[in-house]
Formats: structure tokens, sequence, C-alpha cells
């Protein structure tokens, strides 16, 4: 049995190979060469969803701007809950790590003379935000992975799905995987593990993330006794194509589209987000923070003066008045999404759009250097709440963010791994252990009642329901309580696809389960949070309550499996609290 | 509009089956549904053993590569509508070896992508205090194409040079290599000349162009291998003429 | 990764008949045997006319020949292909700047074409003067 049980030994493992997980990797590589670390990821690495990233990121680098603007749009954006620690040091490192993938070969769009351009973007007050036309996930991605392929360092474990974190003694010291090629399950063993997964918005049924987007990190983290925190700040980014829920990039509005209900009214100028202007005036209208612009969507559909779909209701993105040129130039990508998936030109006619999940703010409880309580578990990206986001992420700060804790993560990874001791031998009856119960509590269980397909639908409609843009006790207990319901119906959930070679029928399964426990941390949080803060909005408390919450919320797993939610204090610095103000 | 359509899907279990077969469903045919989304109602609700890739359903991850009808194409930005009546063929990406149903080997490529060196290679040492490589909007074009590049291997799939000759290094790494060489920013191009220059490299393009044809993001690989074999001509020619101190 | 028995599909030697457009590439590779036939042709034309008037009519005798006239009409029809399918690919291979911006492929195409009427016409006024 233990016989290839233990597939390889690292110093560093990474789970997860998007922007986060390369950044740590060459980061390791760069000042620990004598490390050998490794990247395993469930998709290869250029499929990371760090590729759909659109609008840009964000880095002070114009003559007029300063960290200190900066670090206040973020704080302000966050509804004070961000930590202004991390914050101050995610802004002071953002511009260096964006130059330094510039110099890595990334194709930041310029201004004429050569130097890099930047663009406003929602909740900033000044023009930082790089980017590369509208596509700029893709290009960081590419341009990060293509790098790692020059350090013979970096090992890459490709299509490899991690389903448990080995832990000894209050230490963590490897992973256990399956192959998805082969269906082989084995341990790999690392000194320190980093967690780079990604968000989990497949949680929810309408959502911007891709199929992979499912929480595998935290929940992970949550499983081997790491807290999460922050999970009830979940973002619903304005505007998603209906159906679809593909993402249109907040860079339309930066370049100066206008929301339109179906009166052809902006009506953001209702919502104390400023006065409409023909052209965007930053931190104002359409260029006000995510959850403001969502929740005022909520309110239009009460007032009737929403659109209606097939899907829904809709407000229409109004892009006619910028012109050919500039949307061939700055939004190319938004032009062939909307003729492809909507059949419309958004040159001569309206997108329909509607808020769609889209950011965790949440995740994995890490220190300023992606360091978790856990000894030897970092995280790092959107699986990781450090916190910058704190209640409400402003658009292009997660790009930089990838980058600036991708990169100290890694470093505080290596640094612990130069260090720390190997493995205990007690590690390998756990893997084999959890190779047993892979092998006889899902594949050799044969498919009855339940499938992993209905549990799943139930799960997003709970959570639809229940964590909405608008939230209630009640509805957020009633969630829960059907949640725990589904964790008992999972159980009897059996494979049906009896070859081990590529079974994605697992996969589901797996995922489902790491899903579950993510939607149970998001409502108990909810629950426990009474206040109306960012986004996490409640009808029953319209408030915020700096007295009683202005504080993190850490989420660990009890025995029995339910959530337990603690408070954190934030880190105030330089910012004392004080009023969001947009458009005045 | 009729309510249905059929899909012919390969299934391949590599340890029970000598071959791959083709299973039929009937899926929804909806007007908004993609091929992508057919193979989801049918792992969804009709046969759960049914594997494929996928990911971001946007036509940006490159993940969802499969023949549909014989012609490579991304299920998540192919209609069903446009095959109504039906009935339509889904089968793996084509040219590479299947190993599990609609999944096949990329093995293969991701060995080809690093031989090209596809990063800044440079000379000196700028670092990032001194500020960004200076390039304008007209250096950004010269390779921008090139640089849209999804990995998708739809190229490899369509090329029959690859079909018959593994070997061939293919038509997206060839492109990314010009887009490095292209970089105003790069100085790396003789070192990848000196790998595209082997024979299974860009001389084994004979410009059937299908890949450019089939590409989802009009990165024109067919455009970049033949620029690319016009430069490796000059250097050779030059190679030959020139002494060693003028190259 | 070996212990996996993944299928490898098998390649048909009729592979170029399954597309149209991997026919047509079959045909524009097979035309340059035709065009390499028209040069010996008229390699050989030449030197009949270098010899002898007598050498000349046996030549245009021979040429006459039924076999010869369908091997010049097939041949004549793989130059077209042949000229055709070439002067598209040019704007793929060469990129043509006019003023910073790239010149559109139509005018590449229909520039090669003036070419050929131009070599075209002077090669007739040579030849009939």
């Amino acid at each position: 049995m233990s016989e290839g049980l233990i597939r390889a030994a690292h110093d560093v493992l990474i789970v997860g190979g998007g922007g986060a997980g390369l950044r740590a990797a060459i980061a390791i590589a760069e000042t620990n060469p004598q490390l050998d670390v490794a990247v395993v990821s469930k998709v290869y690495p250029m499929r990371s969803h760090t590729v759909s990233a659109e609008g840009g990121a964000a880095g002070v680098i114009a003559d007029d701007d300063t960290l200190d603007e900066h670090c206040y749009d973020t704080i302000s954006g966050s509804d004070w809950l961000g930590d202004q620690d991390a914050i101050e040091a995610f802004v002071r490192e953002a511009p260096r790590e964006l130059l330094q993938l510039e110099h890595w070969g990334c194709p930041w769009s310029r201004q004429p003379d050569g130097h890099i351009a930047v663009r406003a973007f929602g909740g900033m007050k000044k023009k930082r935000t790089w980017f590369a036309a509208d596509k700029t996930g893709f290009h960081m991605l590419h341009s990060l992975f293509q790098t790692t392929l020059k350090y013979d360092e970096v090992t890459r474990y490709d299509e490899v799905f991690v389903t448990k974190l080995l832990v000894d003694d209050g230490r963590v010291h490897g992973v256990v995987a399956v192959g998805l090629f082969s269906g082989k399950i084995q341990a790999v063993t690392a000194k320190s593990v980093i967690l780079c997964t990604g968000g989990c918005g497949k949680v929810f049924p309408f959502t911007t993330n891709a199929n992979i987007n499912t929480g595998d990190g935290m929940s992970l983290a949550y499983r081997a006794g790491a807290p999460l925190k922050d999970m009830e700040f979940v973002q619903y980014h304005p505007t998603g194509l209906p159906f679809t829920g593909i993402l249109i990039t907040e860079a339309t509005r930066a370049e100066g589209g206008w929301l339109l209900n179906k009166d052809g009214y902006r009506y953001l100028q209702d919502y104390d987000l400023g006065k409409p202007t023909p052209s965007p005036e930053l931190r104002s209208m359409e260029l006000g923070p995510r959850d403001r612009l969502s929740q005022a969507f909520v309110h239009e559909v009460e007032k009737g003066r929403t659109s209606d779909s097939p899907w829904g209701p809709i407000v229409h993105l109004d892009l006619r008045h910028l012109g050919a040129k500039l949307i061939d130039t700055k939004l190319p990508f938004v032009r062939e999404l909307c003729l492809k998936y909507e059949r419309i030109d958004p040159v001569h006619e309206l997108i329909p759009v509607r808020p769609v999940v889209h950011y965790m703010m949440g995740g994995v409880h890490t220190d300023i250097d992606g360091a978790t309580p856990l000894e030897g578990l970092y995280a790092a990206g959107e699986t990781a709440c450090v916190s910058i986001n704190g209640a409400n992420r402003l658009g292009s700060n997660s790009l930089p963010e990838l980058l600036v804790f991708g990169a100290r993560a890694g470093r505080a990874a290596a640094e612990y791994a130069s260090v720390a001791g190997p493995a205990p031998a007690a590690i390998e009856a756990q893997a084999a252990d959890e190779v047993r119960r892979l092998e006889r509590d899902l594949l050799g269980k044969e498919p009855g009642a339940e499938s992993t397909s209905t549990i799943r639908d139930e799960m997003q409609t709970t959570m639809e329901d229940a964590a909405g843009i608008y939230r209630t006790g009640p509805a957020m207990a009633k969630g829960i309580d059907a949640l725990r319901e589904l964790q008992g119906r999972i159980g009897s959930v059996g494979i049906a696809d009896s070859s081990r070679s590529f079974n994605t029928e697992l996969l589901a399964a797996l995922e489902l389960a790491n899903m579950l426990d993510i939607g149970e941390c998001i409502l108990q949080s909810g629950l426990q949070r009474e206040e109306s803060r960012g986004a996490h909005q409640r009808t029953d408390f319209p408030d915020r309550d700096d007295q009683r919450f202005l504080m993190h919320q850490l989420v660990h797993r009890n025995s029995d499996g339910t959530p337990r939610v603690e408070p954190l204090p934030v880190t105030i610095t330089r910012w004392p609290p004080g009023e969001r103000v947009y458009g005045r | 509009m009729a309510d249905s359509i059929r899909l012919e899907v390969t299934r391949y279990r590599p340890e029970t089956d000598s071959e791959p077969q083709f299973q039929e469903y009937d899926v929804p045919l909806r007007k908004e549904w993609t091929i992508l989304d057919g193979l989801n109602h049918v792992k969804d609700e009709v046969d759960t053993t049914l594997s494929f890739r996928w990911s971001c359903r946007m036509g940006i991850c490159g993940s969802c590569g499969m023949n549909v009808d014989g012609e490579p194409k991304l299920t998540c930005a192919t209609f069903l509508s446009d095959y109504a009546p039906g009935p339509v063929r889904v089968e793996p990406l084509g040219n590479f070896p299947v190993v599990r149903d609609l999944v096949v080997d990329l093995y293969d490529f991701m060995e080809k992508l690093p031989r090209v060196k596809p990063w800044i290679i440079r000379d000196d040492d700028v670092t990032v205090v001194d500020g960004e490589y200076l390039q304008t909007p007209e250096e950004l074009d010269a390779y921008k194409q090139f640089s849209m590049c999804i990995n998708c291997m739809l190229c490899y799939a369509a090329c029959p040079v690859y079909a018959l000759d593994p070997d061939f290094i293919g038509p997206a790494a060839i492109a990314l290599a010009e887009r490095y060489d292209l970089d105003s920013r790069d100085q790396g191009a003789r070192e990848r000349l000196d790998v595209l220059i082997e024979h299974d490299g860009v001389w084994g393009c004979t410009f059937v162009g299908e890949c450019s044809a089939v590409c989802p993001k009009d990165v024109d690989p067919a455009g970049a291998i033949q620029r690319y074999k016009l430069k490796a001509a000059q250097e050779s020619v030059k190679a030959v003429l020139l002494p060693r101190g003028a190259r | 990764m070996t212990e996996v028995r993944v299928y490898h599909r098998p390649v048909s030697v009729w592979w170029w008949t399954k597309k149209r457009s991997y026919f047509v590439f079959v045909m524009r590779e097979l035309s340059s045997i035709f065009i390499a036939w028209f040069v010996v042709y008229l390699l050989v034309l030449i030197a009949a006319v270098g010899r002898s008037e007598a050498a000349y009519q046996d030549f245009l005798d021979w040429a006459g020949t039924p076999w010869v006239v369908v091997l010049n009409v097939v041949a004549s029809l793989f130059l077209v292909l042949h000229v055709v399918t070439w002067f598209n690919l040019t704007p793929q291979a060469m990129v043509v700047r006019l003023r910073g911006e790239r010149a559109p492929a139509a005018m590449v195409i229909a520039s090669q074409y003036v070419g050929l009427a131009v070599v075209s016409a002077f090669v007739y006024w040579l030849v009939t003067r």
C-alpha cells in the first residue's frame, strides 16, 4: 500500500497555478534557487481563472498620484474593514510588481511616448489602473506562465487535484492528490504549502467565475484547522451578461459607459453617487464602488424600472457614444463577447447587463506575509483574506494583489522551508487513510438516489436566496439548515464512472463537498454579522455598526463539521473609520 | 426550431476499450446553447460518466477545444443552432492521442512550448527601479496579434503536417516565438532561431494555412511561420556570405 | 503517464480528400510539377527555335499531338491555380507597410496581378514586334 504512496518530496508546494501561484513560484526560484518548488494545479496553468480578468491592475505611477491616495481609496472602498497595514504594504509594492511583470514581457498598453498608460477605475480618485487592452488577466497570466518556463527549479504537476492537506502536530507536511490523467491517488510531501486556488463563485448559480472556481483551497485550509475570514463578503459585479454571466468589464464604465434603466435614465444619480456628467468623473456615478452599484440595481427592480429578459430583470450598459474606434482599441474583447453571446454590437446597441457574483473578499485568514495560523501553511490571491479588500474590493486591486501577496507568500514559505524539518513518518499513514476514504466512500460507491448535479443545483439556489445582494437573518438561517441537509445527502452520492482515467465525476463530487463547506461558512458568518457593511447588506440591520462590528469574523471548523465564528480586530493605522462618500 | 438535437459523442475508456466508439445523446436545442452547454446537459442529466475539459465558457482559457463535425472548434463558442437539425459529431481534438472520451493528451505541446524560449531574453540588466522599458503603441502593435494565443491547440488539430509528423514543432509554438522576436524589449531572436531552424522547426511547414483558418483569436500562426521562414532564410544567407565577425 | 493506454487515431492516406481546403492545398503543391513542365517545354521550344526552321517545325508538330495538347491544357489549369493561390497567400507571408499602417491584403494581391499584366504586356510586345 505504501509502495508509491508518496510520489515526491519538495521544499515548497504551491496549490494552484494562476497569477498568485505562479508569482510565488518565481519569487522562490529567484530568491531561494537552492529550494525545490513545485506547482500543483487541477488544470494546466494557462487555464487558471486569472486568464479571464479584463479591466486592469492598479498601481500608483502617475505624477499627480500618491500611495496615500491609493490607500484611502482602497480603505474607504473596503468600508473600513481592510487591514490598513496590509493595504499600505500592498499599495507600496503594487507598482514595483507591475513593473516587474512588464520586464517579464507583459504587453501593457502605452501612451504615445512609450510609457505605461493608466486609466480610471471604479472607486479610485486618480487614474492608476494599468491595462493590457481589455484582456489584462490573460496577458498577465501568460506572461507569468511563460516566465516560469525559464526556471528549472520549478516542477509542475498539471491536472492533479489536491484532496487533503497532511497535518501533524499543528504543522502542514504536504498533500494527498489525484492525478487526473491516470486516476492515481498519491501524496506529495513538502516543508511548506501555499494555497493559491482562487475563489468560489460556483457556490452560486449565476457567476462570472469559471467551472474550476469551487473554493478548493479554502476548503482544504478549513478542514485542516486553519480559519477562514470575512466569508460573508461576496462581491456582485454590476455588469454581467444575462444567462451566461460572462463579465463585462468595469473598464467599459471607466472609458465612459453609462448604466441606463428601462426609461433610458442614468439611475445611479438617485443613489447618492453624484450627478451625471457626459464624461466619467472619478469616484462618481458609474465609477462608484461595485457594492453600491449592484445595490442600486436591486432598488431599481423594486421600483419596477428595470427591463425584463428571459433571465430576469436587466438594465442596459450604453457604449454607443464611445464610438467604434475607442471600442476597438480599448474594449475589443467586450465587443467580441457581446457579438458572440448576445448577438448585439455595442457600437450601435445597448448591452443587457445585471449584477453577477464575481469575487470573494473572504478567504483563508493570513497575515501580511501570507502565513496562516497553521504552521507551514500559506495562502495568497483570491483564496486568501489578508485583508486588503475588507467588505468590498475595488476593481483592479485584485490583479496586483496576486503579484504582491503571491511574492510575499512565496518568500515567507521559502524562508520557512529553509529551516523546517522533514515530514514525520506518521504522515504516510494519514495519506493511506485518505486514499482509502476516496476509494471506499466515492470511487467504490455505486450511484444511489442522489446525484451531484441535483445537490449542486439546490446548493446554488439556496445560496442565491440566502446570500444575495440584500440578506435577512431568517433567510440566512433557513439557508444554513438547507445546506446542512445537503451535507447529509452528499454522503449517498456514488460514482457511476468506472474508469479511473480523467474521472470528472469524481472531481465534481469532491468539488461539491468543498463548496458545501464554503457555503455554510458564508451563511454562518453572514448571520452573525448584524450590520450592513460593503457587500454584506441586511434589510433587518440596514446600518453600519462600527461599535459592534468594526472587526473581521474568523470561521473555524468544529469537530462535527459545523462552522464557529469568532471576532478578530481590524488593523487601523492612519485612517480612522469615516463615511464612505462617492460623487460628492 | 425543433426541440432537440442529436449529439454523436466519442466515448473511450482506456482500461476497457480497444478503440473509441460513438454514443448518441439528444439534448435540448436552445438558441443560446453552445455545444458545451449540450455536453454539460448530458453530464448533468443523462450520463454522468462523460468526461471533457472546460473552464471559462467565454473563449479565453482554451480548455474546451474539440472536433465538431470534423472541424476543430472551441465548444464554448460554437452554437448548437448552427448545426440544426443535426446530428452533430463531437470528437476529441484532432491529431492528439485520446486519453478518455473527449479528453486528449496535450503532453506533446506542453513539452514543445518551453523549447522556443517564450520569455523575454535580454543581455543587460535593467532593474525595475529604472522604470519600464519604453515601448510605443506602434512597437506594441508589431507583435500584439501573436500575443493573443490562448493555447487552445485548434491549430495543431487542423495542421496536416502535424497529423503526419508529430515531431513538427507546430503553429502555436512558432507564433509564440515570433511574438517574442518582434517584441522590442526582447533580444533573444538568435537563440530562438537556433531552435526553429531545425528540420522539425519552421521548415516543416508547407503553408497549408489551415491553422490560421481555425484560430479563434485571429493570431494567424501561418503568417508568423512564413515570416519566420523569411527571417531564417536571410540568416542562412548571411551565415554563408558574411565572415564570422560581421554576423 | 505511461500506464494509461491512450489511443492514437490513425491518419488515413486519403486525409487530403476529407476537407476542401486540404484538397486545394495538395493540388496547389502538385501544380509545381506542371510549372516545372512548362519550364522544360519553354526550354525545348527555345532550343528548337535556336537550331533551325525545320527543328522549329518539328517542335510545332510534336506540340500539336493529342497527348501534348491535353497535357498543356491540364498544365495551364494548374498554372492558373498556382498563380491564384500563391498571390492570395502573399499578404499573409509578407508584411507590407505603407505610411506606418499595414497595407490591406486586397492591395497586395491586386498589385501582383498588375505586375503580372505589365510583365506579360512587355513580353508580348517583345515577341510580336
